[in-house]
């Protein structure tokens, strides 16, 4: 029987359509619970590749034939030998392309939403680690917001469309992915924006974005509406793109907040982040198409794929958005935090331009989940 | 660290440090140390993971100079 490869674009269409797919994830036991593929029709099935070495016959009655089945693993290499051991077995049987190191790098473009005059909001969806960017398109020009690390895939699709970027924004300086940012604006020669506030202690020249900054994309003026926001980090901005749709950052998720401690100051931060959602949010309108950098769970995502809500719909859905008991929100905030990612004191310091691992090291300080929500 | 046999696992890829190892360990008696050398960075947890489900005992394990070094005692 054939060993089909799936690439991880294939994977994610399975999740955006919500079919059906049996997981065979074949790492060891520790990373299959801390990290994996996520659907809401997949089922999961984790033996570890080295329990499979002398065989698959054992686990046979446990795969099962009428659906599709996709075998997983750190980096491919494994769920190739296993898919083999399940073919010559007689079974039908696929492999992730790549492994999960590709599966965390993957990032599928979603349009959200048209401008005016033509223009063009995607986000960036980057579906094994919950990661959102976007890219506003105007005439041209384009934006880059809260880059990934995998800049040539922003690079190649504004190529692809005939826009040139211009400004690239981070909302903040990430702690739990290595932002993209200052390589696409070496690369473009764009203007590369950063909060001060979360900027004192990097190494390279930046554009300080400051509240009530005010940057125009291409000449039918879209604009990027910068909105102070502290809470999730001290400098956190959100912006508000062509007066329709609020880039949140970490601040506010469609099912949840941002969490007030990759810095350690939890407590410091809360009243800020209070202040930010409970009376600056509240200032804007209902109608704003809120955008965030993250989703924590696969049912934020709607059928098309996007991670997208109106702002006025949060304030009623969203439970973060509703504890009107201050001390109850200040408990909900820094009592039962997730766990910090996966080297997030590293990553911060990559994002300051301190220290520069290579590739490998890279893709490694980010492997897991993101956690920089609390519910 | 005393060994009984060194299995040299360097450059090569998931799943076979585990593939050697296993295939190395089947060859010693109880109570001997398998000593391997691995470059492959997630060999590490794998290996921890599998001695524990073999019933074998990790004894050391060090990293220098991006090689991996594992002391397996034949459980």
């Amino acid at each position: 029987m054939a060993v089909i490869i799936m690439t991880a674009k294939e994977v994610t269409q399975r999740v955006f359509n919500k079919q059906e797919l049996f997981l065979l994830d074949v790492r060891n036991e520790n990373a299959f619970q801390d990290w994996k593929i996520e659907g809401q029709n997949f089922e999961y099935l984790n033996i570890p590749y080295f329990d499979l070495l002398d065989g698959v016959d054992e686990i046979l009655d446990q795969i099962p034939t009428n659906k599709e089945v996709l075998i997983v693993c750190a980096k491919e290499g494994s769920s190739i030998m296993v898919a083999e051991m399940l073919s010559e077995a007689g079974r039908d049987v696929s492999y992730l392309q790549g492994g999960m190191k590709a599966w965390s790098e993957y990032l599928e473009p979603v349009k959200v939403g048209e401008l005016k005059d033509d223009g063009a909001i995607y986000q960036f969806v980057r579906i094994g680690k919950g990661c959102l960017s976007y890219m506003v398109v105007s005439n041209g020009e384009a934006a880059i917001i809260d880059s990934t690390r995998m800049a040539d895939v922003y690079t190649t699709f504004a190529d692809g469309i005939g826009a040139k970027i211009t400004n690239v924004f981070d909302t903040h300086l990430h702690a739990d992915h290595i932002s993209g940012g200052r390589t696409i604006a070496e690369k473009t020669n764009a203007t590369y924006w950063l909060p001060p506030n979360d900027a004192t202690e990097v190494t390279f020249d930046y554009q300080p974005l400051e509240d009530g900054n005010s940057v125009t994309i291409g000449n039918t003026t879209i604009k990027i509406d910068a909105l102070y926001s502290p809470g999730h980090t001290i400098g956190s901005t959100s912006f508000v793109v062509d007066e329709k749709y609020l880039l949140s950052g970490d601040i506010l998720f469609i099912d949840s907040i941002g969490r007030p401690d990759l810095a350690g100051l939890a407590e410091d931060w809360v009243g800020d982040l209070r202040e930010t959602l409970y009376k600056r949010y509240r200032e804007l309108s209902d109608e704003l198409i809120v955008l965030p950098a993250h989703f924590m769970i696969i049912e934020e995502l709607n059928d098309d794929g996007s991670v997208a809500k109106k702002l006025g719909t949060l304030f009623v859905e969203n439970h973060g958005l509703n504890v009107a008991d201050e001390e109850e929100f200040r408990n909900m905030v820094t009592g039962n935090l997730p766990p910090q990612p996966n080297a997030y004191q590293e990553i911060r310091e990559t994002n300051m331009g301190k220290i520069s691992p290579d590739e490998e090291r890279q893709r490694e300080m980010e492997i897991g989940p993101n956690r920089c929500a609390v519910r | 660290m005393n060994s009984d046999k060194v299995l040299d696992a360097k450059g090569l890829a998931c799943p076979m440090p585990i593939v050697k190892t296993k295939k190395a360990i089947n060859e010693l008696q109880y109570g001997q140390v398998l000593e391997i050398h691995a470059t492959d960075k997630g060999s590490k947890a794998d290996l921890v993971a599998w001695s524990n489900s073999g019933g074998h005992e990790l004894l050391q394990s060090t990293e220098e100079n991006g090689v991996l070094k594992f002391w397996i005692k034949k459980g």
